[in-house]
């Protein structure tokens, strides 16, 4: 990814996983990347629309071998690149080798693993190295300059940059300091970055690439439309809808850097 | 980058990037202040003169006649100001926090004794206080959602999850994560990252440096065994980590059975628990083939938790400790055993531990001496117990 790209989160199960493939291919025309989460009955470091999805995926029976068998189809007709998101339980219960195996034959991309931070990644990375799977790590405003440096070393996809403090979810608008931490990671990372947590508009997109962010990684703006219509024509319209108007805001924004 | 925080395989800082920074400052703080002169003697002085240590070892004679084996001693926790051991860790932890410059604590609440606990030390060190507590343990533990209020604490009911003591703690943990900045999460049990299991566990170490004293007066030995009960492990680890070097000393630790082992309904995460990361630490949870996480079960609030500090989770590996179960209607028993027989109301969590003695004491010698962490008081269970008692037309 060269050009600036929107990274689309889905809940995989949510609220079906047949849901979630047809999804899936609307968001694709306007994402760089796809990241499909996989969903955990704990997840700390979500908000309130992202843990409703995961419900809604658990309670329909949802299991992890069906987020494989949904990115195994997407594979079919897409090449665009899948991160999987989930929390380091699901992982460690199956052990991170056979899940490695698993996410890599079903054609993943990378993984994310939102609970697992560096000092406790050693053998995930050493796992995912082996078997060439992608690995992204998160960083925080607060994130000290060396442990920035390492985590962009430890990403082999992109470094994650959390907007602000606390959890996902959609805000109105950005604070000065997610600008500034962009700003630093562009001059201490020599990988990609991509900026999450918070962003649903056009707008928001728009600022933060201008900023210098190769990506924008939008997640609950895209729950909440599946939320409100289910598994139907209109949430695709409404998922379609809401990408162009993203990857839009991107385009302008790349324009306004480079100007 | 080095891992910290481990005990044998267990434990470590399993957290969300946002929460390192917050996680180291408390580490720093922490290591400077556990040997600083002034900060100990600070937290003597209140443990002393505000919550009322020591607390007895009783020697049960009624209960060890009736048992007729091993003398039963009972360590008065529930004689603590706020009636269970949870202010032992609260006043550290406040002080701590109020160290750290911090002006807000957070908890998360079961049965409500460590939400009454942190609310006290709030009041008490002028912090502002909130208070998360699953849905349901809040209409179950009314008394103490109302104690919690009386002291100035805002109690914060949570809708997620199984709105009970886990999505409590996730509840505490996204609200640290945006505010940690003023902010110290005052967890309530040997649970979490790195360093919260050591931090707790060493506020809570001095209700076995107690009975170390306390058993050498009375006896002049040292017990043969120890028992606990076990939610996430703090009173349990807080009698047991004075004896981990004295291998002659048993240490036994009393999980919920709930309705039975065999049944889904328990909260015995190791025995019948896998490894597992939740809550920052690898430990023992309950969980399925996939790895979500599965209610836990008890007749007692406080033991409804779906996992056990990672200690614990090493000292049974390791075969120094041994984990044990009694179920609802055993402790209900020992909950009417010992009110009877001692004229001692205990708290439900405690009266599993109270169960293990009652169904062991009796095939041990005379000479044998047990000592039971009575790890609260039973007021706030009474009205659990008055309804089942009711329903069974007692």
């Amino acid at each position: 990814m060269n050009k600036p790209v929107l990274v689309s989160f889905l809940v995989s199960g949510d609220p079906n996983p047949d849901a979630t493939l047809k999804f899936m291919k609307a968001l694709d025309k306007y994402s760089g990347v796809i990241e499909l989460g996989i969903p955990f009955s704990d997840p700390v470091a979500d908000g309130p629309t992202i843990q409703a999805a995961d419900v809604r995926a658990l309670s329909n029976g949802f299991k992890i071998a069906k987020s494989f068998e949904v990115l195994k189809e997407f594979r079919k007709e897409s090449d665009t690149p899948v991160i999987l998101m989930t929390y380091y339980n699901p992982v460690f219960k199956r052990g991170i080798e056979t899940f490695v195996m698993q996410a890599k034959e079903a054609g993943a991309n990378g993984l994310i693993i939102v609970d697992l931070p560096l000092q406790e990644a050693t053998e995930y990375r050493e796992i995912c190295k082996k078997h060439e799977m992608g690995t992204v790590f998160l960083a925080a405003p607060n994130t000290p300059e060396e442990r920035l440096k390492i985590s962009d070393e430890a990403s082999t996809e992109f470094l994650y940059l959390i907007s602000t403090f606390g959890i996902t979810g959609a805000r109105e608008s950005f604070e000065q300091m997610t600008f500034d931490f962009i700003k630093r990671a562009r001059t201490t990372c020599k990988g990609k970055i991509c900026v999450g947590f918070g962003i649903s508009k056009g707008s928001h997109a728009e600022s933060l690439i201008e900023q210098g962010a190769d990506g924008v990684i939008v997640g609950s703006a895209f729950v909440d439309i599946i939320k409100n219509y289910g598994d139907s024509e209109e949430a695709l319209v409404k998922l379609e809808e809401l990408a162009k108007e993203l990857s839009e805001g991107i385009e302008k924004g790349y324009e306004k850097r480079n100007k | 980058m080095t891992c910290e925080g481990y005990f044998g395989e267990f434990g470590g800082q399993y957290i969300p990037e946002v929460l390192m920074p917050a996680i180291d400052e408390l580490k720093e703080a922490y290591s400077e202040l556990k040997d600083d002169e002034e900060f100990q003697n600070e937290l003597s002085y209140y443990l002393k003169n505000y919550a009322g240590r020591e607390t007895p070892l009783y020697y049960a004679e009624n209960l060890t006649k009736k048992l007729g084996g091993a003398k039963i001693y009972l360590k008065r926790e529930d004689l603590l100001h706020g009636g269970a051991h949870k202010t032992n860790n609260t006043i550290g932890q406040a002080l701590l926090a109020k160290r750290m410059g911090k002006t807000r604590i957070i908890a998360e609440t079961g049965a409500g004794q460590h939400g009454v606990g942190t609310s006290m030390a709030g009041a008490l060190f002028g912090l502002e206080t909130e208070i998360f507590m699953g849905r349901l343990d809040t209409e179950r533990q009314q008394p103490n959602v109302f104690r919690m209020k009386l002291l100035g604490a805002k109690v914060t009911p949570v809708d997620t999850g199984s709105k009970v003591l886990k999505d409590a703690v996730n509840e505490a943990m996204r609200n640290w994560t945006a505010t940690f900045e003023n902010t110290h999460y005052l967890i309530g049990t040997v649970m979490g990252p790195h360093p919260f299991p050591t931090i707790v566990r060493d506020f809570q170490s001095v209700i076995g440096k107690e009975v170390k004293k306390q058993i050498m007066e009375q006896e002049g030995r040292l017990p043969d065994h120890l028992v606990a009960c076990i939610g996430g492990g703090s009173n349990a680890l807080g009698l047991f980590h004075a004896f981990i070097q004295d291998k002659d000393v048993r240490m036994v630790g009393i999980e919920a059975a709930g309705k039975g082992l065999n049944t889904s309904l328990h909260g015995a995460s190791i025995s019948k628990g896998k490894k597992g990361v939740l809550h920052g630490m690898l430990s023992y949870f309950l969980q399925d083939e996939d790895g979500q996480i599965e209610e836990a079960y008890s007749i007692s609030a406080g033991l409804d938790y779906p996992g056990i500090g990672p200690e614990h989770a090493y000292l049974h590996d390791s075969g120094r400790a041994e984990y044990a179960s009694a179920t609802d209607d055993q402790a209900l028993n020992a909950f009417m055993e010992l009110t009877r027989s001692e004229g001692i109301i205990p708290a439900l969590e405690s009266s599993h531990a109270v169960a293990y003695a009652i169904e062991n004491a009796g095939n041990m010698d005379k000479d044998e001496i047990m000592v039971i962490n009575l790890s609260g008081r039973g007021d706030k269970d009474l009205n659990t117990v008055i309804d089942i008692m009711q329903k069974r037309g007692m």
